[in-house]
């Protein structure tokens, strides 16, 4: 893998809060991941599907927009997802208070 | 889609041809009966025919292909795999990762995307956008304005209507009201006006619990409030009597003539006592002002009497409170100090413990510019005291003697019995119109 995405993805998982990060392809295979196999693959499931319907829902509303950006706050994390025509990053991260 | 069914038939097959025109009967055959036949055949009798009075039916068999069904879930634990890898190979797994990492586009785009997560999460680590912004807030209701619906009218029931001089509540439970009707102008009184007072007993409007028929009209009346029964009042002739609603409606007792009061009775009220038979009453008269302590056992004479005497004028008496229990707890508290309201306008703060007169009497307060018809104290902060007169109503404090401490303007004639601290918010209290209209401020 090329260097500059490590740095990348290094730098990500160095932030703050930042728990796990996942790259998923469109089909929804996870291609790199830091969480443990049951954890990607569940995620690479659900994600892809929320993504996805995430996207269809910004393409109704308005033909010339798109998904640019997708925030999922729950009480213990929040997951952010950051879609591409091929590609989709995943990140969980617990932001710490204030 | 055409439904067609394609036939062959020979002509000399059709039949015969169709004629559309009237033509004559033409014999075709002839049979001619044979007579032979004849002795072949049998009658059968009986003959025997079934008959069954139903609709015909048929029976007909169908029958469809059948399809099963069956329902089950379905798990997708791993998705979308290319056709010629399988997903528990592992080798196969990594190799396939191991190629798409080398995929150029796939590096542009996960640097784009990084950078643009990056931003995300330091905005989430520098501000916590879901934090509880109002911690201790609580939801306040909507506040109605207080508003107060009459219940019931209690009418006198006599002709010529007197008015309604005092109230008192039931002690227990506030069922019943007993009224005190009285002619309070001077010598309006026709002679022959009823001098009964009554209780009513608030569901039924018409007709009145009980009657009190005193020598003289009450001018004030109050329950006993640790005897339900027992009935203090004080009539227009200055006389003091003593009701029990279970004998009757004459006076148990009535206070001699000679020790009496010379004017009416105004005020007449229990003092908190461990036999519960103390009684204070005082009066408004011209010449002798008295506040007398009583007991309702023996009303012949007075345990004490005090004339009104501040500064060397006599006052006459109109008003009266004394201390409440401010708690339950200080229930036991004996009723000695007493605000005492003048004709005068002054305001005198009492107490009966004291040694000498001049420290009975111990407080005086310029209170208003006529008389001071009612003087209440608040409930559970004994100092302040609220009075009413000159079509004002001011809130007093004991330690401070030249001003009210609040002050509100009315528009009334006259207060009768009208002012009572609320017990529920400490700072409210009600005012009463002699029209017969409530206000309700709050002592801000």
């Amino acid at each position: 893998m090329s260097a500059e995405v490590e740095e990348t993805l290094k730098r990500i998982s160095g932030h703050k809060g930042v728990e796990g990060i996942v790259i998923l392809n469109k089909e929804g295979i996870a291609i790199k991941s830091t969480l443990d196999q049951t954890a990607t693959t569940q995620y690479a499931g659900l994600i892809s599907s929320i993504a996805a319907q995430a996207s269809h829902v910004v393409r109704e509303l308005d033909p010339q927009d798109g998904l640019t950006f997708l925030r999922l706050r729950s009480k213990k994390h929040e997951i952010m997802v950051a879609p591409d025509n091929d590609y989709l990053l995943v990140v969980i991260q617990n932001p710490t208070d204030a | 889609m055409e439904i067609v069914h394609v036939y062959q038939k020979k002509r000399r097959e059709f039949g015969r041809q169709c004629v559309f025109s009237d033509r004559k009967a033409k014999e075709m055959v002839n049979i001619e009966p044979d007579e032979g036949q004849r002795d072949e055949f049998i009658y059968k009798n009986p003959a025997d025919v079934a008959i069954q009075c139903t609709k015909d039916f048929s029976e007909h068999e169908v029958n469809t292909e059948t399809v099963e069904f069956k329902d089950s879930g379905m798990n997708h634990v791993e998705g979308g795999w290319p056709k010629d890898i399988d997903p528990d190979e592992v080798e196969q797994v990594m190799r396939y990762r191991k190629k798409v990492e080398k995929d150029e586009t796939f590096q542009e785009t996960i640097m784009n995307l990084g950078g643009m997560m990056e931003t995300f999460i330091q905005q989430n680590n520098a501000i916590d956008i879901y934090e509880e912004y109002f911690p201790h807030e609580s939801e306040t209701a909507v506040l109605e304005p207080p508003a107060a619906t009459m219940v019931n009218v209690f009418r006198d029931p006599c002709t010529p209507a007197r008015s309604a001089s005092s109230l008192s509540w039931y002690p227990d439970g506030a069922r019943k009201l007993a009224v005190a009707y009285s002619i309070l102008e001077f010598q309006k009184a026709p002679a022959d006006v009823s001098m009964d007072s009554y209780v009513w007993d608030l569901e039924r409007p018409n007709m009145p619990d009980f009657t009190l028929s005193p020598s003289s009209p009450l001018v004030s009346l109050r329950y006993n409030p640790k005897d339900v029964h027992i009935l203090l009042g004080g009539c227009y002739n200055g006389q003091v009597a003593i009701w029990d609603t279970r004998k009757g409606s004459r006076p148990l007792e009535t206070s001699p003539v000679e020790q009496s009061h010379r004017d009416p009775v105004y005020a007449a009220e229990f003092l908190a006592s461990k036999t519960g038979t103390h009684t204070c009453t005082h009066t408004y008269t011209r010449s002798l002002r008295r506040v007398k302590w009583c007991d309702t056992r023996k009303l012949s004479e007075s345990t004490e009497s005090l004339a009104l005497e501040v500064i060397g004028s006599v006052l006459g008496g109109v008003a009266l409170d004394l201390s409440h229990p401010c708690t339950p707890l200080h229930a036991q508290l004996p009723r000695t100090h007493t605000v005492i309201g003048t004709e005068e306008g002054i305001v005198i703060n009492g107490n009966k413990k004291a040694k000498t007169p001049a420290e009975k009497l111990a407080q005086t307060y310029g209170a208003h510019h006529g008389p001071v018809y009612t003087v209440k104290r608040n409930p559970f902060f004994q100092k302040y005291f609220m009075t009413v007169g000159d079509w004002t109503s001011r809130i007093w404090c004991e330690d401070v003697r030249e001003d009210p401490i609040g002050e509100a303007e009315e528009n009334f004639w006259q207060n009768v019995d009208p002012e009572k601290w609320s017990e529920m918010r400490l700072a409210r209290d009600s005012v009463a119109n002699a029209a017969t209209t409530g206000d309700a401020a709050a002592a801000e």
